[in-house]
C-alpha cells in the first residue's frame, strides 16, 4: 500500500517544531507501525537525510518506550495496543497519517517524537514503592492475599509507564498512571502500611510537576494500551480523602 | 600462567556459600558512605546490585540507555522466576533446582555457582513478594506455582505472561527509593562507551549522554557490569532493538575473558518471520508449553488448514521423540526438533518454517476460561501480530536467538579477570552452563544482585577505605576519553552509503545461518571469512546521519554494530574450537544416532575463557577445567 505521512520534526527541545510532509510506496500491511518509520528512515538516511527519531526497544508492548500520537490518538486506532503492536493492516491504502509525540506540558519535546517523561519516575520515587530492604522480607507464603485483591493488584501493576493517559488527557493529569500504583499496592498487606503516605506523597509530586487534575473524561482509560480502569482513580480518590482525613 | 582463579571454596557443596560468606571482610557503614560504586544497567540485576548497594550505605551511580531504568529487557521476561520452595509439595529441593540446573545446562557450569543461585533462589521469592509483585495466588491466598521445561517439578512463580515486568516493577521501585533517599544517583539516556583503568583496577567508565551527546567521565572504587546479553548478534532476535554488547566488549578489550561466546539458546517458541522488515521476533513464553502441544503434519507441505488435519495424520514429534517430557523438553532440544522437522520439509505456514502450537485439547479439558487466566495475554500478543486467535487455530512458531549463556568471565566472587570489575546477570557466565533452563534467568540475575554481589564486592572493597575518591582528571580518564571520541570521530567520517541497520541485518544473516542453532567446521570457518569481508565493508561504506553533538539513533547502532563485528568473530572461533556438542551448541560432527548432542566430557569439560590480544590478533584461549565433585556426568537424557 502507499501511505501519506505528516511527521512532526523538532531538531531539539530548543527549536520550534513543525509538520513534514512524507510519502511512502510498497508498504506492507504486516509491517509494524514501527517497521513503518524504520523504513522511512532508511530511504532518508539514503537521500543523505536527517532520519525521524522516535523512541522504542522491546517492540513487543511491554517496556513502554514507545508512545506516539497517531491520527490525534495515543497509540494509535487500535483500542489495547502500544505503537509497536500496531500493525499497518489497521490503515488503508491512500491513508495520509498524523504523525506527533506526545503533548503535555510535562512531557517537553527532546527531539521529533521523543519526550522527556522522567516527571512519572520522579512521581514514582516520592512514594511509588514498599519500604522494605533486600535480606528483611519473611516467607513468601507467610502473607496471605486473597485471590481477588492478586489479581486486581497484578491488573493495576500492568501499567507499563509510557504515559498514553497523560497525552491523551485534555488536562494532562497524571492520575491514572498514579492510581494504578496506588490501587496495586493497596491490595496487599504490605503495601498497607504505608499507603496514606504514599498517596499524599504521590499526589503532591504530580501537581508539584506540572501535570493537571482529573475531571472524570476517562481519555486515560479510552487510551491505555493496557487497558488500566478508570476504577483505578476511584480507588486512589478513596485513599486519598481517608489519608487526609487521618491527618 | 594460568589466569583463571574461580575462588571456589573448600568443603560440602551445601555449605560453600554459608562458609565463604563468613570469611568474607565486612565494612562498617561510615566507610561505605566514602565509597563509590558504578553500576551500568538496570534490569533485574542492574537493579537489584543498585538499590541493595544503596541500601546498605554505598554511594552509587547507576546507568541506562533507556529514558527510564524501568524499560530495560528484563521487563520482556514472560513466563516466570524458579525457586527451590517446595510450596507443591512435590519433593523439590534446593538440590533438586541446582541439579537441574546444572543437567539442564548440559554439565558446562560450575557446581558452586548454580548451588549457590539454587540456594538464594527462596530468598528473592520473598523479597519480590515483600516489594509486591502480584505473583499468581490460589484461592486460599498461598501463591501458586506452574511447570517449566527440562523438569519434572512446579518450581516456578509467575505473574500471568508478565513475570519479567512485574519483577522489574518491583525492583525499580525499590531502586527509586534509593534514588529518593539519595544513596543511588540515576543517569537515564547514557551508554557506556568504554571502562577506565587505573593501576590494573577499574576506576570509571566513559559515557556518551544520548540527549546532547556530550562524553562524560564517571569514576567509582569499583564498576558493575548489568548490561544483558549479546542475542542482537543475530539482528532478529527476541530481544529489545537497543540491547547490546558493546559495554561488556569493551571491558574485554580492556582485559575482561569472555566465556563461553558461542554457548547461545536458542529459544523454541517465538512468532515466526513474517516480512523482510521485520525487526523484531517475539517471544511466546515456554509457559505455553504445559498447555500446549507441538506437531506438523505427517504429510511433508499438507495443503490442509491444521483444524482440517485429523489427530491420527499429525505428528506430536516432541511426544514421540522424548515420551518422558514431551511437550516440555529444554529449549535447546525443543529448537533443533522444530528445525529437524522443517529441514526435512514437514514446516508449515507459507515459509514452511514454522511449526503448529496447539490448545485445542486443553481447552476440551480445562475449558476456554482457565486457559485465558494463564495465557490470556501472550494469546491477544500473538492474535495482534499475526491476526490469527491462538483459541481457535494453533499457533505457528519457530525458534529465535532468545538468551546467551556465555559471557564475561567471572570468579565466585562474581568479579571479572579486572580487579574491581563485576559483571551480574545475563552478563557473565556462570550459572547456566551450555543451556539455560527456562524461569532460571529471572532468578539468577536477582539472586546475583540482592544476595551475593553486595557481600562479595563488599569484600573487595574493604581494601579501599583508605582510597580517597577517583578524580577524573587523571590521565587515565583523559586518554579514555580520547579514544572513545576518536571512534565516534571515525564512524561519523565514513561517509558511505549503507545504513548500520542494514549491515547489522546482513550480519545477522550470517551468524544465524553458521553460527545459530546448528554449527560444522565448514560453515564457522567460511562464516569468519565472510564476517571479516563485512566488516572491512562496513569500515568503507558506512552511513550515518548527523553529528556526535546530539541525539544521534544512528551513531548509536552504527557503534553497536561494529562491536557486535569483533564480537561474532570470537562467537565463530570459540564455536571452532569446541568440537563437541553440548546443550545449545551442536557441532554437526558430534552428534549420537539419534541425533542428540554428543558430549565429549573428555576433552572439553572445561570453560572457555578467551582474552583479547589486540587488533587483528588471535584470542588467546585460557581454559577453566570443570570439576564434578557432587554430580555424576551423565548423558542428558529427556526420553
Amino acid at each position: 500500500m502507499n501511505i501519506k505521512l505528516k511527521i512532526w520534526r523538532q531538531p531539539n527541545a530548543k527549536s520550534k517544531g513543525r509538520f513534514e510532509t512524507y510519502s511512502l510506496t510498497d508498504v506492507s500491511s504486516d509491517m509494524s507501525f514501527l517497521e513503518m518509520l524504520d523504513y522511512l528512515n532508511n530511504n532518508l538516511i539514503r537521500e543523505g537525510k536527517e532520519p525521524v527519531a522516535f523512541e522504542h526497544d522491546c517492540r513487543e508492548g511491554i517496556c513502554g518506550s514507545c508512545g506516539i500520537y497517531i491520527n490525534g490518538r495515543a497509540h494509535g486506532p487500535q483500542h489495547r495496543t502500544t505503537t509497536c503492536e500496531l500493525r499497518m493492516r489497521e490503515f488503508k491504502d491512500g491513508n495520509t497519517i498524523t504523525v506527533e509525540p506526545w503533548r503535555a506540558a510535562a512531557f517537553p519535546v527532546i527531539k521529533d517524537l521523543i519526550v522527556d517523561r522522567s516527571p512519572l519516575d520522579k512521581i514514582m520515587q516520592s512514594g511509588g514503592f514498599v519500604t522494605i530492604n533486600a535480606g528483611a522480607a519473611q516467607d513468601a507464603n507467610s502473607i496471605l492475599v486473597n485471590k481477588k485483591n492478586a489479581d486486581e493488584a497484578f491488573d493495576s501493576a500492568s501499567c507499563i509507564g509510557c504515559g498514553a493517559c497523560v497525552a491523551a488527557c485534555k488536562n494532562s493529569s497524571a492520575m491514572l498512571f498514579i492510581a494504578s500504583k496506588i490501587t496495586h499496592l493497596a491490595q496487599f498487606p504490605q503495601g498497607q502500611v504505608e499507603t496514606h503516605q504514599r498517596v499524599k506523597a504521590m499526589v503532591a509530586k504530580m501537581d508539584e510537576l506540572g501535570f493537571g487534575g482529573c475531571t472524570n473524561t476517562r481519555a486515560c482509560e479510552a487510551e491505555c494500551p493496557k487497558g488500566i480502569s478508570i476504577s483505578n482513580i476511584a480507588k486512589l480518590n478513596r485513599e486519598f480523602f481517608v489519608a487526609k482525613l487521618k491527618e | 600462567m594460568n589466569k583463571l582463579n574461580s575462588k571456589i571454596p573448600e568443603g560440602p557443596l551445601a555449605d560453600k556459600w554459608t562458609k565463604h560468606k563468613a570469611s568474607l571482610k565486612l565494612i562498617n557503614p561510615a566507610n561505605k558512605a566514602k565509597l563509590d560504586v558504578i553500576v551500568v544497567g538496570t534490569g533485574l540485576a542492574g537493579s537489584s546490585s543498585a538499590s541493595t548497594l544503596g541500601e546498605l550505605g554505598y554511594n552509587v551511580k547507576v546507568f541506562c540507555y533507556q529514558d527510564s531504568p524501568r524499560r530495560a529487557h528484563s521487563v520482556a521476561a514472560q513466563g516466570g522466576i524458579n525457586a527451590a520452595k517446595n510450596y507443591k509439595n512435590d519433593n523439590d529441593s534446593v538440590y533438586r533446582l541446582f541439579y537441574d540446573m546444572i543437567k539442564g545446562g548440559d554439565f558446562r557450569a560450575r557446581e558452586a555457582n548454580v548451588y549457590r543461585a539454587a540456594e538464594v533462589s527462596n530468598l528473592v521469592i520473598d523479597h519480590y513478594t515483600a516489594l509486591g509483585v502480584p505473583f499468581a495466588r490460589d484461592y486460599g491466598g498461598t501463591i501458586d506455582n506452574r511447570s517449566f521445561g527440562g523438569v519434572q517439578v512446579s518450581r516456578t512463580f509467575y505473574a500471568k505472561g508478565q513475570t519479567g515486568q512485574q519483577c522489574l516493577i518491583g525492583a525499580y521501585s525499590a531502586l527509586t527509593r534509593q534514588i529518593e533517599a539519595g544513596t543511588v544517583t540515576m543517569y537515564p539516556r547514557r551508554e557506556m562507551l568504554d571502562l577506565v583503568i587505573v593501576d590494573g583496577k577499574a576506576r570509571g567508565i566513559i559515557t556518551r549522554n544520548l540527549v546532547t551527546g556530550e562524553i562524560e567521565r564517571h569514576s567509582a572504587h569499583a564498576v558493575v557490569l548489568a548490561t544483558g546479553g549479546y542475542g542482537t548478534i543475530y539482528y532478529l532476535s527476541t530481544l529489545a532493538l537497543n540491547s547490546n554488547a558493546s559495554a561488556a566488549w569493551k571491558a574485554h578489550k580492556k582485559g575482561a575473558l569472555f566465556a563461553n561466546p558461542s554457548f547461545v539458546q536458542i529459544h523454541p517458541t517465538s512468532i515466526p518471520v513474517m516480512n523482510s522488515y521485520q525487526s523484531k521476533l517475539t517471544l511466546m513464553s515456554e509457559s505455553l508449553r504445559n498447555d500446549g502441544r507441538v506437531w506438523v503434519p505427517k504429510q511433508a507441505k499438507d495443503p490442509r488448514k491444521p483444524n482440517d488435519i485429523p489427530e491420527e495424520e499429525r505428528d506430536y514429534y516432541l511426544e514421540r521423540r522424548y515420551p518422558a517430557f514431551g511437550n516440555l523438553v529444554p529449549r535447546d532440544v525443543a529448537s533443533r526438533a522444530a528445525k529437524e522437522r522443517c529441514d526435512a520439509g514437514f514446516g508449515v505456514g507459507s515459509t514452511g518454517l514454522s511449526v503448529y502450537l496447539d490448545f485445542r485439547d486443553a481447552i476440551k479439558k480445562k475449558g476456554k476460561k482457565a486457559i485465558e487466566n494463564s495465557y490470556g495475554n501472550l494469546f491477544d500478543m500473538y492474535e495482534k501480530i499475526s491476526g490469527e486467535s491462538p483459541y481457535e487455530t494453533p499457533m505457528r512458531i519457530y525458534p529465535a536467538g532468545h538468551y546467551t549463556m556465555g559471557g564475561l568471565w567471572v570468579d565466585y566472587n562474581l568479579m571479572t579477570t579486572i580487579p574491581g570489575l563485576f559483571a551480574v546477570g545475563e552478563a557473565n557466565f556462570s550459572d547456566h552452563g551450555a543451556n539455560r533452563l527456562g524461569a532460571s534467568s529471572l532468578m539468577q540475575c536477582s539472586g546475583d544482585g540482592y544476595f551475593i554481589l553486595p557481600y562479595t564486592i563488599t569484600d573487595y572493597l574493604a581494601d579501599d577505605i583508605k582510597t580517597p575518591r577517583i578524580q577524573t582528571t587523571i590521565p587515565e580518564f583523559e586518554r579514555t576519553e580520547k579514544e572513545v571520541k576518536e571512534r565516534i570521530d571515525k564512524l561519523l567520517g565514513i561517509n558511505g552509503q549503507e545504513t548500520a541497520t542494514s549491515f547489522h541485518k546482513r550480519l545477522g544473516k550470517i551468524m544465524w545461518d553458521y553460527c545459530g542453532m546448528v554449527r560444522n567446521e565448514e560453515g564457522l570457518k567460511k562464516a569468519l571469512v565472510m564476517i571479516k569481508e563485512l566488516e572491512e565493508e562496513f569500515w568503507k561504506n558506512l552511513k550515518v546521519t548527523g553529528t556526535g553533538d546530539e541525539l544521534n539513533q544512528e551513531l548509536e547502532k552504527a557503534g553497536r554494530v561494529a562491536d557486535f563485528f569483533e564480537l561474532s568473530k570470537l562467537l565463530c572461533i570459540d564455536a571452532l574450537n569446541r568440537k563437541e556438542s553440548c546443550g545449545a551448541h551442536f557441532r554437526e560432527e558430534s552428534q549420537t544416532e539419534t541425533g542428540e548432542a554428543k558430549r565429549d566430557d573428555e576433552n572439553f569439560s572445561f570453560v572457555a575463557a578467551w582474552e583479547y590480544k589486540g587488533e587483528g590478533q588471535e584470542p588467546e584461549l585460557h581454559k577453566e577445567e570443570l570439576k564434578f565433585e557432587f554430580v555424576k556426568l551423565a548423558e542428558r537424557s529427556y526420553k
